[in-house]
């Protein structure tokens, strides 16, 4: 009786994405097995002035939320832009990747995505300078992100000087 | 592999064009596929893709007739918005090959008796419109279906049966009227006029104690929420004033005519509604939202009226798109918009009210409140030239009838309106709304305004809503959520409690242990009991051990529930009577009172671990203390989310219990003979299922006083209200009141599943044939609803 059809009720919000940690402590398989289980979900695109007491309430609208986990530079120790929310059911976490992701907390789009599930360590940013690889790397100004990336702040630095 | 999360190309994981996976191996995928996609956007018209796919299905028949007659069950049941492509197709397989169509006649009966035994009621009517619509395709004799209305019918002659299961056998044969009413007056006008007049009968003699539940509104201006089998016998009876002439349904099949008249038609078999069991569930009574008329939409084409059988067909085939798609929420939007014959009518006022519609429904929305909020976004990005403007509009409306709006909708009102501002940087006109300020701050207009801010501060910061707001509306902007520390003032350290609670805090910096904030305590005078053996409930060591630890707490939320988890034993210790929860609580408040968000999430954190129970948080909110927060909207928060909790700790238990059940059965079925340790294993089982018994009914009493303790509170405050006015001689209907009865409604309408097990109790108990008939007429309204 229940027949479904496949070709009709695509459900693609709630797939897995590209995205694999490569410090994950295991194989692909599994780490694929732990994201389709999951109710923890990584949240970027954060402004650093995003709290836990925004995100608890933007999150809240798709269930009971367990635990939020905010990302920080690992040598500052500030937020720098991601966090974890930790849902008590995996349906809880599926609607707020169908209804919460791409749309806005603190003005800005953000992104959810699976996760794995929490490990102490994985609340650092892990590019060099501290706080997210994306950080290190990006050439736009974004003022809610500590400004220019960590790279191009080092070049016009180098700039400044080299002008005298 | 890229290392990075998502690429920005888009904001979501729905790309813009479907991704092409491998060629589907199997060609059942491929039917699926190909009879699931018809009707979508083509470059040929849909008549020659219907065409063509009837070719195809017909030269697959001889081996795939199954899969076939499957999927085309299936679409009948899930996909009610392309119903008429679906006949078509089928009138064309028909007359191609007459004993298949026989064979799917047969089939969709099959699925219609399943459907009906499982409860799914909602989809039963939809295999009923597609079997009637299949005789505008000359599959079925216009009579058979005649024959299955009169059995549906003669349901309403039942006796002792509940009256949503004769509104549901009603419903099924005047929602399919609008497809199929022309044809079957054409061939069978005097059976249909009976048929017609025994459902007036029924109609006009069923009771309807429950709308006044139901309703949005309170007031029949300017539009009435009709009961929804009222509004569509005025939809019928006009339609059939009008000979039956309906213009708004696409109907692929006329152009099919000369070759499915052609065609051999069969009759339904006999069908009798399935008898009445206690394990039916029928579906509750409805109200039809209604916010706009023919006078909302400025220019354009005109809104049809609302008994207009065209409203009811349009409302139909929206609200199934969202059934069908609310996952996607791109496809849905893209879907409601793209609505066939979309030229003719003013398609965003119905998407908008349609969404609205199922956003307010009470007792509670088809879909989670969120997806409607994103929905309407996505529609605003795909149409911003015009959409935005209707949202306003109607957000506008809604505001001016703010006054006869029910409570729980206005809630949901409340938590849309701040989540929509907050994608758009709370940008609005205010000061269009500068009339609130001049009413008393407790009538719903300023008070929404207030609950709204309040949200929206919860999505931002303090500052941010100071700023947004002009400087004439302060007096609706939410206080600075900072704490409230009993002992900051350092220079009045005679307030009890002042030194010890510098001792406290010093032990907790210098990282104590339970056990030496407890000996640290120990001190602590008791006034409530003079005979202090130490362990008895002593509110000053509550008061000062709560607020210095939440105040060295107080950063974030992270920060406070380390705390409580930390000193766990202390608070379990300290809070261990029914008072000393209470007390518990009390302080929560009194330091966050400018928080309410960190309220809720503390009383959940504690209730969690089990520092104060379900009962005590519904004593506090009902609590002297409390009256003045008493219609705040985060207060029902907090009562509602503290009921969901104790339904789910039972539900849980229950589930082990039947799995531990059940994991013996199969033990039991699988057992040769007296095997010792397969014994052992049983009796172990058979422990664990009596101690699992035991706790479930614990929790179902546990469950059950919470449900006695909140009514029996709204009982002792209302009636309390009531006498009062009486006395005074002044109206009772007083902003307070309102909030109050429908707080009340709203703990029936939100909780009726769990309520209906203690039916019994409650009206041994509470409400009895003493009580207010007001009070007791939300007890009869709720009654009603399964009645």
């Amino acid at each position: 009786m229940s027949v479904q059809l496949n070709a009709l009720f695509s459900d693609s919000y709630v797939e897995i994405s590209q995205y694999r940690d490569q410090h994950f402590k295991g194989n692909r398989y599994e780490q694929e097995k732990l994201l389709k289980q999951s109710s923890t979900l990584y949240v970027g695109n954060l402004s650093f002035y995003t709290t836990e007491e925004q995100v608890y309430e933007l999150f809240s609208k798709s269930g009971d939320v367990k635990r939020i986990i905010i990302g920080l530079d690992k040598i500052k120790k500030t937020a720098c832009g991601f966090c974890f929310v930790e849902y008590y059911t995996r349906a809880d976490a599926e609607n707020a990747m169908r209804f919460i992701n791409g749309t806005r907390l603190d003005d800005r789009i953000i992104r959810t995505d699976w996760d794995a599930g929490f490990r102490e360590g994985r609340q650092y940013g892990r590019g060099k300078s501290g706080g997210q690889v994306r950080d290190e790397y990006r050439q736009d100004y974004d003022p809610a992100r500590g400004g220019y990336g960590k790279l191009t702040q080092l070049q016009r630095n180098t700039d400044g000087r080299n002008k005298f | 592999m890229s290392r990075r999360r998502h690429a920005d190309e888009n904001d979501g994981g729905q790309p813009h064009k479907r991704r092409r996976t491998s060629e589907p191996v199997e060609i059942e995928d491929r039917l699926e596929s190909l009879i699931c996609r018809v009707g979508e956007k083509s470059t040929s018209s849909l008549e020659s893709n219907l065409e063509g796919l009837a070719g195809v299905l017909e030269a697959d028949l001889p081996n795939y007739k199954n899969k076939i007659l499957r999927i085309l069950c299936a679409v009948a049941r899930l996909l009610p918005e392309k119903l008429t492509i679906y006949t078509t197709l089928v009138g064309l397989l028909n007359a191609r090959n007459y004993n298949f169509g026989g064979e799917f006649v047969e089939a969709m009966i099959r699925q219609l008796k399943e459907t009906l035994k499982s409860n799914l009621f909602n989809e039963a009517v939809y295999l009923v419109r597609f079997l009637c619509d299949l005789v505008n395709c000359h599959v079925i004799a216009a009579p058979s279906v005649v024959a299955l209305f009169e059995n549906f019918v003669c349901v309403t002659q039942e006796d002792d049966v509940p009256q949503v299961r004769c509104d549901w056998y009603v419903y099924a044969v005047l929602s399919s009227l609008p497809w199929v009413g022309k044809e079957l007056y054409e061939k069978k006008d005097v059976e249909m006029d009976r048929l017609l007049n025994q459902i007036d009968g029924y109609l006009k003699r069923r009771q309807k104690t429950h709308v006044v539940m139901l309703q949005v509104w309170t007031a029949d201006k300017p539009h009435p929420q009709e009961e929804y089998l009222d509004c569509l016998w005025a939809q019928i009876q006009k339609l059939k004033k009008d000979r039956w002439q309906e213009r708004h349904i696409l109907r692929p099949y006329v152009a099919f005519d000369s070759v499915l008249c052609e065609a051999l038609q069969h009759n339904l078999p006999p069908f009798t509604p399935p008898p009445h069991s206690d394990s039916a569930i029928y579906p509750m009574p409805r109200v039809i939202f209604r916010m706009f008329d023919y006078t909302d939409a400025p220019e354009g084409p005109v809104m049809p009226g609302s008994h207009s059988v065209e409203r009811f067909v349009i409302e139909e085939n929206l609200h199934c798109i969202i059934k069908s798609h609310w996952r996607e929420r791109k496809t849905c939007a893209a879907q409601l918009l793209s609505y066939p014959g979309k030229s003719k009518i003013p398609l965003n006022y119905h998407i908008v009210e349609v969404i609205f519609g199922e956003l307010f429904q009470l007792p509670s929305p088809p879909h989670v409140e969120v997806m409607y909020t994103t929905l309407l976004i996505e529609l605003c990005k795909l149409q911003p030239g015009s959409l935005p403007q209707v949202l306003a509009q109607a957000t506008e409306m809604m505001y001016m009838r703010l006054d006869t709006m029910n409570t729980t909708c206005v809630d949901r009102f409340v938590n849309w309106f701040s989540h929509h501002l907050s994608n758009f940087q709370f940008r609005w006109s205010w000061d269009d709304w500068a009339d609130c300020l001049t009413v008393d701050l407790e009538k719903p207009k300023p008070k929404f305004v207030k609950e709204v801010l309040e949200k929206c501060m919860r999505l931002s910061y303090h500052q941010r809503i100071v700023d947004i707001v002009p400087s004439n509306f302060s007096a609706l902007i939410p206080a600075d959520p900072i704490f409230t520390y009993k002992y900051a003032d350092e220079s009045n350290t005679s307030i009890p409690g002042y030194t010890m609670s510098l001792s406290v805090g010093n032990a907790i910096k210098n990282r104590a242990s339970n056990e030496e904030i407890l000996t640290v305590l120990k001190d602590v005078p008791n006034h409530e009991d003079d005979d202090d053996e130490g362990e008895s409930f002593n509110p000053l060591k509550i008061e000062v051990f709560l607020q210095t630890l939440l105040h060295l707490a107080a950063k974030s939320f992270s920060h406070s529930f380390s705390a409580l988890a930390k000193f766990h034993e202390v608070l379990k210790t300290l809070s261990d009577s029914d008072e000393g929860k209470l007390h518990v609580l009390r302080v929560v408040y009194d330091v966050w009172k400018n928080h309410p968000q960190m309220i809720s999430v503390l009383v959940d954190k504690m209730i969690r671990t089990q520092i104060v129970d379900c009962v005590a948080v519904a004593n506090w909110i009902f609590s002297q203390d409390m009256t003045h927060e008493f219609t705040r909207f985060y207060v029902w928060e907090i009562l509602h989310s503290t009921i969901r909790k104790m339904n789910k700790h039972v539900q849980k238990i229950q589930k082990e219990l039947e799995d531990s059940k059940e994991k013996l059965e199969k033990q039991h079925q699988k057992k040769d003979s007296g095997d010792e340790d397969e014994m052992e294993e049983d009796s172990q089982l058979e422990e664990q299922i009596e101690r699992l018994q035991e706790k479930v009914e614990s929790a179902q009493s546990e469950q059950k006083n919470l449900f006695l303790v909140i009514f029996q509170r709204f009982i002792m405050m209302l009636t309390e209200h009531v006498a009062r006015c009486e006395t005074a001689g002044t109206d009772l209907n007083t902003p307070w009141y309102k909030n109050c009865i429908e707080r009340l409604q709203q703990i029936f309408l939100m909780h009726h599943a769990t309520i209906q097990q203690y039916m019994g109790t409650l009206e041994n108990l509470l409400f009895t044939a003493e009580l207010d008939h007001h009070i007791l007429a939300i007890y009869q309204q709720f009654c009603s609803l399964q009645a």
